[in-house]
Order: C-alpha cells, then structure tokens, then sequence
C-alpha cells in the first residue's frame, strides 16, 4: 500500500508548494535488461553520441546531442519502427543551471514499445525543427515557442498556438506567476479600450469569496438586512424578517414566532 | 341581414384594450428576448438544454439566434479567456439596442475557479451586464428564471429612452 498521505490541502496547496520542488525520481533499469531496447539502444549509439541511457518504468530514456535530434528521429523512424511522435515538449531547468530539457516521446506499435529520446539546450538556444519528420511535431513545437519561448528552426509557421499572437510572456516558465504579470493582469482592458482605461475599470479581483460586511451597497449580511448604502456598524440591531404577507396567505396559518420553538442544537 | 356581422357595442364588448406605449413596447421586447447563442463553455450545455424541449425556452419567447445583429440578449455561458474577450467586445457591439447581457455562471461572472492568467475576471470587466446567474454550471431552471427577471428589469423601464450607458466608458 502506498503511505497515507494527508489530503485535506490539496487545493490549497498549489499556491504554497514551491515551484522549484523535483519530484523523487522512481528507480532507473539497465538497459541490458531487455532485449528489444538494447538492439534499438545499439542502432543509434552505432551512429550517434549517446550521452546517458536507462530504462525508468519499462520505457528507455536516451540522452543525445542537440544537433543529432533530426537524424536520430529519422533513423528511429525509417529503421527501427517508431512511427509516431506521441509527444514533444520542454522541461524548464532554468534555475538549476540555465537549460531546457527537451524530450521527445516516441511510440512502435509493431515493437509494443516507447522511448524518450531526450537532450538539454541553453537558454535562448534554438532546436531544430522535427516537423519534416512527423506531422504531430507542428503543432507541438509552436507550443513549446508559444509556452517556453523555445523556437524551432526550419518550422514552416513559428507562431503562437494557444496565447494571442500580441502576447508577451511564456506562461509555463516556471518563473511565470500563475495568476500573471503586470501585461497579462491589463492584457483585454489594454487591447480593447486602451491604456487610459484601466482607472475605470479596475484592477482585477482575485478573491472571488471576497466578503465586505462594511459595504451595504454589494454585501447583505443575512439577519442583518439594511437597504442598500446604509452605512454599517458594528452594534447594529438583528433585523428580523418576515417572508410573511401580513394578512397570511388562504389556508397556511401564519408563523407566530413567540409560541413556536427555536432548536438551537443541531444535535439534539 | 349577414349571419356573421358582429355587434361590437354587444356581447363582449369593443375590441379595444387600453394601455400606455411604454408597456406595450416593453410588452413586446420582455416576451421576444431572442438570445446569442453564446455557450464559451460547459454552461453552454445548460444552456442549450434549457432550448431544448425538455425545458423548452420558446415559451418564453426566446429563440436562439446565431447572429449579434437578431439578437436582444446575450448570455455570456461559460469561462471568457482574454484571448477571446476582444471578440466578446465585438458581438456586443453589433447587437442593435436595446441590448441586455445574463452572465451565466461563476467563471463568466468573477473568473470562477480559474484564477489564471489567461482567464477574465468577469465579463464585466470587458461588456455591461444586467443579470448575474450563480451556479458553475446553473440549472436550466436557474437560466429561465434569470431571463423572467431580466423581463421584469425590462418592463419596469420606460420604452421610449434610449438605453442609458450602463458604464463610464
């Protein structure tokens, strides 16, 4: 059984979890210990550097050089029957020492088998475009642009995929704040009705359980009703109020709250 | 003398009905309130269940329209992401007046629970809203009752004013 983990938090969490946190690393395999991944491992190191290999939970993982990217997904390609590019983006590194990792997972459905080809860039380094290779990368590597900021050369359309094209800022940076910078906070009130605006319109709310039992103009306090811009105080009579028409309604006998009880127990 | 000549002077009387103009044009807006169809997200389900027939908006006169330019309300259904609220704007503007917006919602009214970059804060920050629905995602019920409010809201205006600028901008 796993160990019980406290979960009465989780929500919460994300806001005070730090970002930089690396997850433990499950236990690594030697290639050797499976036949399929050591010819397929061999094929590649016959051509190209491989810097560092493993098997972590029955998939290899491969570390290669930058510029050997094109030709060794070609060669798992046409020679070793990975087909599909199920996956490609970047790992953020930047502040463990200034690098992205970009990986590449690849799927056989002849050989029943995936492997991560994997390599690190500096940042404001370019990769070289798969998209030559496989379709899927297309989209795949304008997110990662669009995201990381990462481009890709000799890609047909390095553009924004998911942010506006007049976007500024790469939002899955792990520096990037969740709830945005200054441009992203003003992005729609900037575009649409300008810069002079913003007075007008307001900084956002974040809070969105934000309670203000002082403001009688957008809070009514329940027992407490007042018509609206009454200023408030705190020694303030309990209203009672009455859903009640005065003359009662045919055949419901009125509430008289002086002979009814009042269960104050829930757990009477 | 013709069988089927009819004496209005008798039997039921003049067929005459006596009304102000505000109310019989506010008559006619509050029970045709055409809609955007405008589902941004799950809320959008809702609301087009709520035109289905199984709770069946055209009783109340509400008939979904694709275009701004037929359309009274807007019910803004579902999460408004920045990328979209430039467009949000747009279709606004196209409505001919006198134009009502429902936000339907917690994401369209405050941002819900994406409290994210890309998200708005609520509609509106971008567009005026007459109505806001509670509920991630409100009831079909919820929605109708919300449009039987906007329709008291209506009638309880005067007809001939132009449409007052609900904001400073």
């Amino acid at each position: 059984m796993r160990a019980y983990t406290p979960k009465d938090d989780v929500q919460a969490k994300a806001y005070y979890t730090d970002r930089f946190y690396v997850a433990p690393q499950v236990p690594k395999q030697d290639v050797a210990d499976d036949a399929v991944f050591a010819a397929d491992l061999e094929a590649i190191s016959a051509k190209f550097e491989v810097k560092e290999s493993f098997i972590q939970v029955g998939q290899m993982v491969v570390y290669i050089n930058a510029n050997d990217i094109y030709a060794v997904l070609e060669l798992m390609r046409d020679e070793l029957e990975y087909t599909q590019l199920t996956e490609m983006s970047a790992i953020d590194w930047l502040a463990k020492d200034n690098t992205f990792e970009i990986f590449y997972q690849m799927l056989s459905m002849n050989k029943r088998k995936r492997i991560r080809i994997k390599y690190f860039i500096e940042n404001g380094q370019a990769v070289d475009s798969v998209e030559k290779l496989f379709r899927s990368a297309d989209w795949s590597e304008r997110e990662m642009f669009d995201m990381f900021g990462i481009e890709a050369n000799n890609h047909p359309f390095m553009k924004r995929i998911l942010m506006p094209y007049d976007w500024q800022g790469n939002p899955l940076l792990k520096t990037y704040p969740l709830e945005g910078d200054e441009f992203a906070a003003w992005y729609e009130v900037d575009k649409i009705y300008g810069k002079e605006a913003r007075d007008i319109i307001g900084p956002e709310l974040r809070d969105t359980a934000r309670v203000d039992r002082y403001d009688s103009n957008r809070f009514a306090r329940l027992g407490f009703e007042v018509p609206k811009g009454t200023e408030i105080t705190d020694d303030m009579e309990k209203t009672v109020q009455s859903y009640q028409e005065d003359g009662g309604v045919f055949l419901i006998t009125k509430l008289d709250k002086e002979s009814s009880k009042v269960i104050d127990d829930p757990q009477r | 003398m013709a069988q089927h000549k009819v004496n209005y002077t008798q039997d039921g009387g003049l067929p005459v009905a006596l009304t102000s103009i505000d109310k019989i044009v506010n008559w006619g807006r509050s029970n045709s309130l055409w809609a955007l169809t405008y589902g941004l997200a799950c809320c959008g389900i809702e609301m087009m269940a709520s035109g289905a027939s199984r709770f069946d908006f055209d009783r109340y006169g509400t008939i979904f329209r694709a275009s701004p330019r037929q359309a009274d309300v807007m019910i803004v259904a579902g999460t408004l992401t920045k990328k979209h609220a430039e467009f949000i704007k747009r279709l606004y503007d196209q409505m001919t007046e006198p134009r009502w917006v429902i936000s339907m919602g917690s994401c369209a009214n405050t941002g819900g629970m994406f409290n994210t970059y890309a998200t708005v804060q609520g509609c509106d920050r971008i567009i005026p809203v007459d109505l806001y629905l509670p509920g991630c995602a409100p009831r079909p019920e919820t929605l109708q009752y919300g449009v039987m409010l906007l329709q008291q809201k209506i009638r309880a205006n005067k007809a001939g004013n132009a449409q007052k600028a609900k904001r400073l901008m």
